[in-house]
C-alpha cells in the first residue's frame, strides 16, 4: 500500500485498524514494544498521517485534526490497555516458575534440645518461685557434717557407710558426694535470715550401679520452710498445690507414715494422676515430714519457737511416671535423639 | 519381714476371708512398707496315701524304678480327682516301705513351677499321678527321695487334703521394716501394728509364757573393757538350760512351713526353734551345745588379732571392737551376729542352753558390717530389740523343746538385764495438734499413745509419757506427735497452704545459667548430662591449658575403676558421649553441657579432720573451717561439634563443622550472658596448635581466661574414637557471671543518612584480623558507626606472606548528612592507625 497522500477518512480508519490488530495479536511486551513502535512511533501511519496536517486546507484542519487525534488516542488507549494485559500475566508466569518443594527446604540451622531432666528442674523451681520461694544452690561435693551430722543422721547411721555413699580421698577427710541435696536446705537455714522457705534442685550421688531403674547420679528436688507455726497441714497445703501445678487439677497427694533422719514426723509423699501409663495409680514419688528438732538446732534455730517441714522428690522418677520413660540408661547415657524428642520443652 | 497369716491371726483377729492385700493395706496406713506377698503356689488335689505295693523294675538305663500301688481314698470311694481309691504310681525314690503314709499329688494338682500332674505313660506303665518330695512340695530343699509323713511326725487318714495337713495353704506378706521400728521385725509388732490399723484385738505373745526362775545359776560375766560411744556391749543377758533334747525328732509341718514363708529354711528341731521364736517375739536366740561348753560364759570385747571359726566355716581375724561370747576355751561366738563351730548345736547334741541377749545396736552394727555378715540377728538388733523379751523368749524356746523335742526344762540359768529405766517425756498439752494442724482431743492423745503401750500420767500442762520397752525411738514429743498422727490418721491431716513472704526470684546467676542453656540449644546445640567421673590422664589433659598433672580430687570407693577422678573439665564426659553417639549411627553432633566441675587448688588440703556434732550449731570458726575444706566447684559450659554442622541437602552443600563453629557457641554464651568475649589466638595442650582460641573477658585487673575454643589435637580427637576434626569450647561460666549484669548505657540511634565505604588492607598473615579491625575501629573515630570483615584474599596480585583483609565500613553522622570526603577522610584515619600499627598498606 503506497502512503495516503491526504488524510481520510478511509486512510486514518485503516491505519487504526492496523494498529489495533497488531496490539491484540502482540504476544509478550517484546512484541508489543515493537507493535508500539510500529503503529505510535514516528514513522507510524499514524504519524505520517499527521504530518500531512500542514497540507491540510485551513477550513478543514480542525476536522481533520479530530480525526487523526481521536486515531492516535484510540491506539494509544489500545496499547496501554495491552501493556497492562500482558504485564499482569507474565508477572503471573513469573510467580508460577518461581514455585518451590516446600517439603524440601534446605537450610542451615539444625535442631537442638534441652535435658528434659533439666527442663523438669526448671518447671518445678518456677512453681515455687510463683508461691514466693527462692531457689538455693550448693556444691556436689560435699562436707560430711552437711551431707549427715547435721541432718541428724548418726555416725552409725547405714547410710553412711562406703557402699552408699562416695568419699573422695582421704576419707578421714569428711568430703563426700552429696547423698541428697539436703545439705543446701542446712546451707539456707545457716546463710539466710528467717523465715525461710526455699527448694532446692540438683545433682546427687550415690553408689548404685546403673540399671534400668537406678543410676548412680541422679537429680532430686528439695523444699524447706522455716517459720513460726508451721504444721504438717501446710506440708499437705504446699505438696497439694505443687502437684496440682505439676500435673493438672485432678492430682492428688498421700502422706503414709515413714521414717527419715531429718523429719519427724516423717512421711512417704504418694502421687495420683489420672493418666499416668497403666493406668490412674498411687506412684511413691519421695518423702517429706516436719523438720526434725535436731536438724533446726543445727541451723541454732530454736524448735521450741520455729517450726518447718521438708519434703524431696526424685526428677528422674517424675520425668518416668510423667512421660513414660521405662529405662534410666535413656536418661543418662546422652543419646541426642532421647533429648530431641523434647526439644525446648518438658 | 515376712509374717505368715496363720501367724498373724494367733495374736491379732484377722476377719474371715481377710487377703494378703488385705493385710499389707492395713500395715501401710501405718507405716510399714508393702513389699511381695509369699505363697506356697500349689493347688490339689493333694492328698494323704498309703503305699499298698512296691514291685522295685530295672530298666535298661540302669535305673531301677518302683511300680507302686497307692490307697489315695477310704475303701470303694472315688478319689479326690474323680479317679479309683487305688492309684499305680510310677516312683524313682526308694526311701519308702509298703504301709508308709506319703503325699500323693493326683492328676489335676499343679506343683510349684508351675508344673502340672496329669497320668501320663512312663516306663511301661501309665503313673497315676506322683508321689512328692518335700522340695517338689516347695517345703525345702531337701532331695534324698520323697516324703514320708512320720518324717514329720504326722499321721492323718488316707485321703486327707494334704495341703492343708503341711501348712501349704498358707501366705506370708513381706514388709519393710523402716529403722526406727525394729520390733515390727516380729510377728508379735506386726500383729500390733495391724490392731492399730484395723482397730483388732491384740493378744501379746510375749504375755503368753511366763519365765521361771532358774534355782542353779549359770555364770555369766559381762566384761566390757571397751564400751562403744560409752555404751555397754550387753545389757541384757539370760541363760536357760534343756536337758535329754531327742536329736532324731522331726520339725512339725506346720513350723517347717511357718518358718520356709517367713524366709528361713528348715535345718533341725533345735535350730528351727530358736528360728521360730525369734520370728514370733523379735528376740534373737543362740542355742549352745551344753556339753560342749567349757564353763561360764563371759563377754567381752575381742583382743587385737584374735580369730574365730564362725558357723559358715569361715576363719574370721576379730577386732577390739567386735563383742564376743567367750568360754574357757576362748572365743565362741560373735556376739548378735553368729554363732561359733565350737558349740555348735549338733546331730547329737542333746543338753542345750539358750541365749537370750539384748546387745548394743552399734556395736553389732559395725561387726556386722565389718565382717559383711548381715544376720536376722544383727538385723534385728541394729534397729533395737525389746530388752523386756529376752526372758520371755528364752522361757518360750525352752517351753517348745519340752513340747516338741522331749526335753526337760532344766534348773540351770541366769538372769542379768541392766536396762536403765526410760526417762518420761514431756507432752504440753495440744503440742501435737499445734505441730501437725489438725485438732487432737486430750482422750484422743491419750487413747493413741496407750495403743502403742506407753503409759501416761497427768502432770501440769500436760502428760508424762513412759514409751514402752519396744519403741526405743520414741525420744521427744515429737516422736510422740508422729505416734499419734499416724493412729489417727495421717490421711486427716488437712490441707492448708501457707503464704511466704514475698520472693525475689531467680537470682541472676540463675536466670544466666538458663538463659545459656537456652541460647545453646535454640541455636542447634543439644544438652546432654554426663557423669562427673573422668580417668586421671583426662584430667590432666583437659584441666589446664599446659602441665603434666593439674590438682584433682579422686573418688575413694568408685564404681568404675577406670574413671575414679571428679572432672576438672566439662569436655572428657562430652567426647566419651560424641562418641557413644557416632557407635549408634548419629555422625552429625553438636552437643553441650553445663555444670559443676571440681577444681582444687594446688597445695590446698581440703576436707576437715573433724566432723563437728549434730544438733548443735558449728561456732562460726567451725563453719568457716568446713566450708575452706571444700573445694572451688565452679559452673562451666563446654560444647563438642563433629561431623556436619549443616548436612547436605537439595540446593545446599554439607559444611564440615570446625572451629569456627565451637567460636560461634562462645559468641552465644556471650549473647545470652550480656558479657562480651574476646578471642585470641591461644595454646592448650590438648588443642590444635593452629585452631584454638584462648577467651577472655573484661575485668577492672584487665583481661582475664575464661576458656579455650577451637579444635582438639586429631591425635586426641583419635584416642577417644572420634574423627580427625573435632570442634570444642569451654568457658568457665563463674567467671563470665562475676562480669555480667552491669546495666547498660544506651547509645541514641542516629538517624541521618550513612555513606558505605569498602576498605582493603594488605597485612602480613601472620596479623590477627581481628586486631586489624580493631585499629580500623579505633582510627576512625566516631563518624564510624559499623565495620565488619568481609573478606580475606591471599594470592594473586598479593605479595606471597602477605594477605588483603576486605572491610565494610559504614559512616554516619548524628546531626548531618556526610560528604563523601568526610567519610573518605575518617577512612583513612583508621588505615593511618593500622598501617602504624601493622604495616597494613591500603590495596592498589
Amino acid at each position: 500500500m503506497s502512503d495516503p497522500t491526504e488524510i481520510s477518512e478511509e486512510a486514518v480508519s485503516a491505519a487504526v485498524t492496523a494498529a489495533l490488530t497488531a496490539i491484540s495479536s502482540a504476544a509478550d511486551s517484546a512484541a508489543l514494544r515493537v507493535v508500539r513502535t510500529e503503529h505510535a512511533g514516528d514513522a507510524s501511519p499514524l504519524a505520517r498521517l499527521n504530518a500531512l496536517m500542514r497540507t491540510v486546507p485551513n477550513d478543514r484542519k480542525a476536522a481533520a485534526g479530530k480525526l487523526v487525534g481521536q486515531a492516535r488516542g484510540q491506539v494509544s488507549q489500545a496499547l496501554t490497555a495491552r501493556e497492562a494485559e500482558i504485564g499482569a500475566a507474565e508477572a503471573q508466569a513469573q510467580l508460577a516458575a518461581e514455585t518451590v518443594d516446600v517439603t524440601a527446604a534446605a537450610s542451615a540451622w539444625r535442631p537442638g534440645a534441652r535435658h528434659p531432666l533439666s527442663l523438669l528442674q526448671e518447671r518445678v523451681a518456677d512453681v515455687f518461685v510463683g508461691m514466693g520461694w527462692e531457689v538455693a544452690e550448693g556444691p556436689e561435693l560435699e562436707s560430711e557434717w552437711f551431707n549427715f551430722d547435721a541432718l541428724n543422721f548418726d555416725e552409725d547411721h547405714p547410710a553412711r557407710a562406703m557402699q552408699d555413699t562416695f568419699f573422695v580421698d582421704p576419707p578421714e577427710a569428711h568430703l563426700v558426694l552429696r547423698t541428697h541435696t539436703s545439705p543446701v536446705q542446712m546451707r539456707a537455714l545457716l546463710s539466710r535470715e528467717l523465715p525461710v522457705y526455699v527448694v532446692s534442685p540438683g545433682r546427687v550421688f550415690r553408689t548404685d550401679e546403673l540399671d534400668a531403674t537406678h543410676t548412680p547420679v541422679f537429680h532430686q528436688i528439695e523444699g524447706i520452710a522455716v517459720d513460726k507455726g508451721l504444721t504438717m497441714a501446710h506440708l499437705r497445703g504446699t505438696l497439694d498445690h505443687f502437684v496440682k501445678a505439676m500435673f493438672g487439677p485432678e492430682a492428688k497427694v498421700r502422706l503414709r507414715p515413714n521414717y527419715f533422719p531429718f523429719t519427724e514426723p516423717s512421711a512417704e509423699l504418694d502421687l495420683w494422676h489420672p493418666t499416668f501409663k497403666e493406668g490412674a495409680r498411687w506412684i511413691e514419688w519421695g518423702g517429706c515430714g516436719m523438720v526434725n528438732a535436731n536438724v533446726l538446732r543445727s541451723a541454732g534455730i530454736d524448735p521450741e519457737v520455729y517450726s518447718g517441714f521438708a519434703f524431696g522428690v526424685g526428677v528422674e522418677r517424675a520425668l518416668m511416671f510423667r512421660n513414660d520413660v521405662k529405662d534410666m540408661h535413656d536418661m543418662v547415657e546422652g543419646d541426642v535423639r532421647f533429648s530431641q524428642q523434647y526439644g525446648m520443652t518438658v | 519381714m515376712r509374717v505368715p497369716l496363720s501367724w498373724l491371726g494367733e495374736f491379732v483377729d484377722l476377719e474371715p476371708g481377710t487377703t494378703p492385700e488385705d493385710v499389707h493395706a492395713a500395715l501401710v496406713s501405718v507405716g510399714l512398707e508393702e513389699e511381695e506377698i509369699h505363697r506356697f503356689d500349689l493347688t490339689g488335689p493333694i492328698v494323704v496315701g498309703e503305699v499298698l505295693s512296691i514291685e522295685p523294675e530295672a530298666q535298661t538305663n540302669g535305673k531301677t524304678i518302683n511300680w507302686c500301688q497307692v490307697r489315695v481314698a477310704p475303701g470303694d470311694e472315688l478319689a479326690a480327682d474323680g479317679g479309683p481309691a487305688v492309684h499305680g504310681i510310677v516312683c524313682g525314690a526308694h526311701n519308702f516301705v509298703v504301709g508308709d503314709k506319703v503325699v500323693v499329688t493326683l492328676p489335676g494338682a499343679v506343683l510349684p513351677g508351675p508344673f502340672p500332674i496329669a497320668p501320663r505313660k512312663t516306663y511301661g506303665h501309665v503313673s497315676d499321678g506322683m508321689i512328692a518330695s518335700a522340695r517338689e512340695l516347695g517345703l525345702g530343699d531337701e532331695h534324698d527321695g520323697i516324703l514320708r509323713l512320720a518324717a514329720l511326725g504326722l499321721d492323718a487318714p488316707v485321703g486327707t487334703d494334704a495341703i492343708a495337713l503341711l501348712g501349704l495353704d498358707d501366705s506370708a506378706v513381706e514388709i519393710n521394716v523402716t529403722p526406727d521400728r525394729g520390733y515390727a521385725f516380729s510377728i508379735r509388732g506386726v500383729a500390733r501394728e495391724y490392731a492399730h490399723a484395723t482397730g483388732a484385738t491384740f493378744r501379746d505373745p510375749a504375755l503368753a509364757v511366763t519365765p521361771a526362775p532358774s534355782s542353779v545359776e549359770f555364770v555369766v560375766t559381762i566384761d566390757d573393757q571397751a564400751p562403744i560411744r560409752n555404751r555397754i556391749g550387753a545389757s541384757v543377758f539370760v541363760t536357760r538350760a534343756v536337758r535329754g533334747v531327742d536329736p532324731t525328732r522331726p520339725s512339725p509341718a506346720w513350723l517347717i512351713a511357718r518358718l520356709k514363708l517367713a524366709g528361713i529354711r528348715s535345718i533341725s528341731l533345735i535350730v528351727d526353734v530358736t528360728n521360730y521364736v525369734m520370728i514370733e517375739l523379735g528376740q534373737p536366740i543362740h542355742a549352745y551345745d551344753l556339753d560342749a561348753l567349757a564353763g561360764g560364759l563371759t563377754v567381752r570385747r575381742a583382743a587385737t588379732g584374735e580369730k574365730l571359726i564362725t558357723l559358715d566355716d569361715v576363719t574370721r581375724t576379730l577386732s577390739p571392737e567386735d563383742l564376743l561370747i567367750t568360754d574357757g576355751s576362748g572365743p565362741i561366738g560373735l556376739a548378735g551376729v553368729m554363732g561359733g563351730q565350737t558349740t555348735e548345736i549338733g546331730a547329737t547334741t542333746t543338753n542345750v542352753l539358750v541365749e537370750a541377749a539384748n546387745f548394743d545396736p552399734v556395736s553389732i552394727a559395725r561387726t556386722a558390717r565389718r565382717h559383711k555378715l548381715p544376720s536376722e540377728a544383727s538385723r534385728r538388733f541394729e534397729r533395737g530389740v525389746d530388752p523386756a523379751v529376752a526372758a520371755v523368749a528364752a522361757a518360750r524356746v525352752v517351753q517348745l523343746l519340752v513340747e516338741l523335742a522331749g526335753g526337760v526344762a532344766d534348773d540351770l540359768g541366769s538372769l542379768h538385764d541392766a536396762t536403765p529405766a526410760a526417762a518420761p517425756i514431756f507432752l504440753p498439752t495440744g503440742f501435737i495438734s499445734g505441730l501437725i494442724g489438725l485438732e487432737y482431743t486430750p482422750e484422743a492423745v491419750r487413747t493413741s499413745l496407750a495403743e502403742i503401750g506407753a503409759s501416761l500420767t497427768e502432770t501440769e500442762g500436760g502428760l508424762s509419757v513412759t514409751a514402752p520397752s519396744w519403741r526405743p525411738d520414741l525420744t521427744d514429743k515429737w516422736t510422740l506427735a508422729e505416734e499419734v498422727a499416724r493412729i489417727v490418721g495421717y490421711d486427716r491431716i488437712p490441707s492448708v497452704l501457707p503464704v511466704a513472704p514475698p520472693g525475689r526470684g531467680l537470682t541472676r546467676t540463675q536466670m544466666l545459667r538458663r538463659q545459656v542453656a537456652q541460647t545453646l540449644s535454640a541455636a542447634g546445640h543439644t544438652e546432654v548430662l554426663a557423669y562427673p567421673f573422668v580417668a586421671e590422664k583426662a584430667n590432666n589433659l583437659f584441666g589446664a591449658p599446659a602441665g603434666p598433672v593439674v590438682p584433682q580430687m579422686r573418688v575413694a570407693n568408685p564404681l568404675d575403676g577406670e574413671a575414679p577422678f571428679l572432672r576438672t573439665s566439662i569436655l572428657p564426659g562430652l567426647l566419651q558421649i560424641a562418641h557413644r553417639n557416632r557407635s549408634r549411627g548419629l555422625t552429625d553432633l553438636a552437643i553441650f553441657e553445663q555444670g559443676q566441675v571440681f577444681r582444687p587448688l594446688a597445695g590446698v588440703v581440703y576436707g576437715s579432720t573433724v566432723v563437728p556434732l549434730g544438733a548443735v550449731r558449728p561456732s562460726a570458726h567451725l563453719e568457716a573451717e568446713l566450708n575452706a575444706g571444700i573445694p572451688p566447684q565452679p559452673f562451666s559450659v563446654g560444647v563438642v561439634l563433629t561431623g556436619n554442622a549443616v548436612r547436605q541437602q537439595p540446593g545446599r552443600p554439607a559444611v564440615a563443622a570446625g572451629w569456627q563453629d565451637a567460636l560461634a557457641a562462645v559468641q552465644q554464651v556471650a549473647l545470652a550472658t550480656g558479657v562480651a568475649i574476646q578471642v585470641s589466638q591461644g595454646s592448650h595442650q590438648a588443642m590444635h596448635p593452629g585452631r584454638t582460641a584462648e577467651l577472655f573477658v573484661t575485668t577492672d585487673a584487665g583481661p582475664a581466661s575464661v576458656g579455650f575454643a577451637g579444635e582438639l589435637l586429631p591425635a586426641i580427637a583419635r584416642g577417644f574414637d572420634l574423627p580427625a576434626v573435632v570442634a570444642v569450647a569451654e568457658i568457665d561460666l563463674s567467671l563470665v557471671f562475676d562480669r555480667a549484669g552491669a546495666e547498660l548505657q544506651a547509645t541514641p540511634i542516629r538517624t541521618m543518612p550513612a555513606a558505605t565505604q569498602d576498605l582493603s588492607l594488605v597485612v602480613d598473615v601472620v596479623v590477627p584480623a581481628g586486631e586489624v579491625l580493631e585499629a580500623v575501629i579505633e582510627g576512625s573515630g566516631p563518624l564510624l558507626d559499623h565495620a565488619e570483615l568481609v573478606d580475606d584474599y591471599r594470592g594473586a596480585g598479593i605479595p606471597s606472606g602477605r594477605k588483603s583483609l576486605t572491610f565494610a565500613l559504614r559512616f554516619r553522622a548524628a546531626d548531618r548528612t556526610l560528604t563523601a570526603a568526610e567519610a573518605s577522610d575518617a577512612k583513612l584515619a583508621g588505615v593511618a592507625v593500622a598501617a602504624a600499627r601493622f604495616g597494613a598498606t591500603l590495596r592498589e
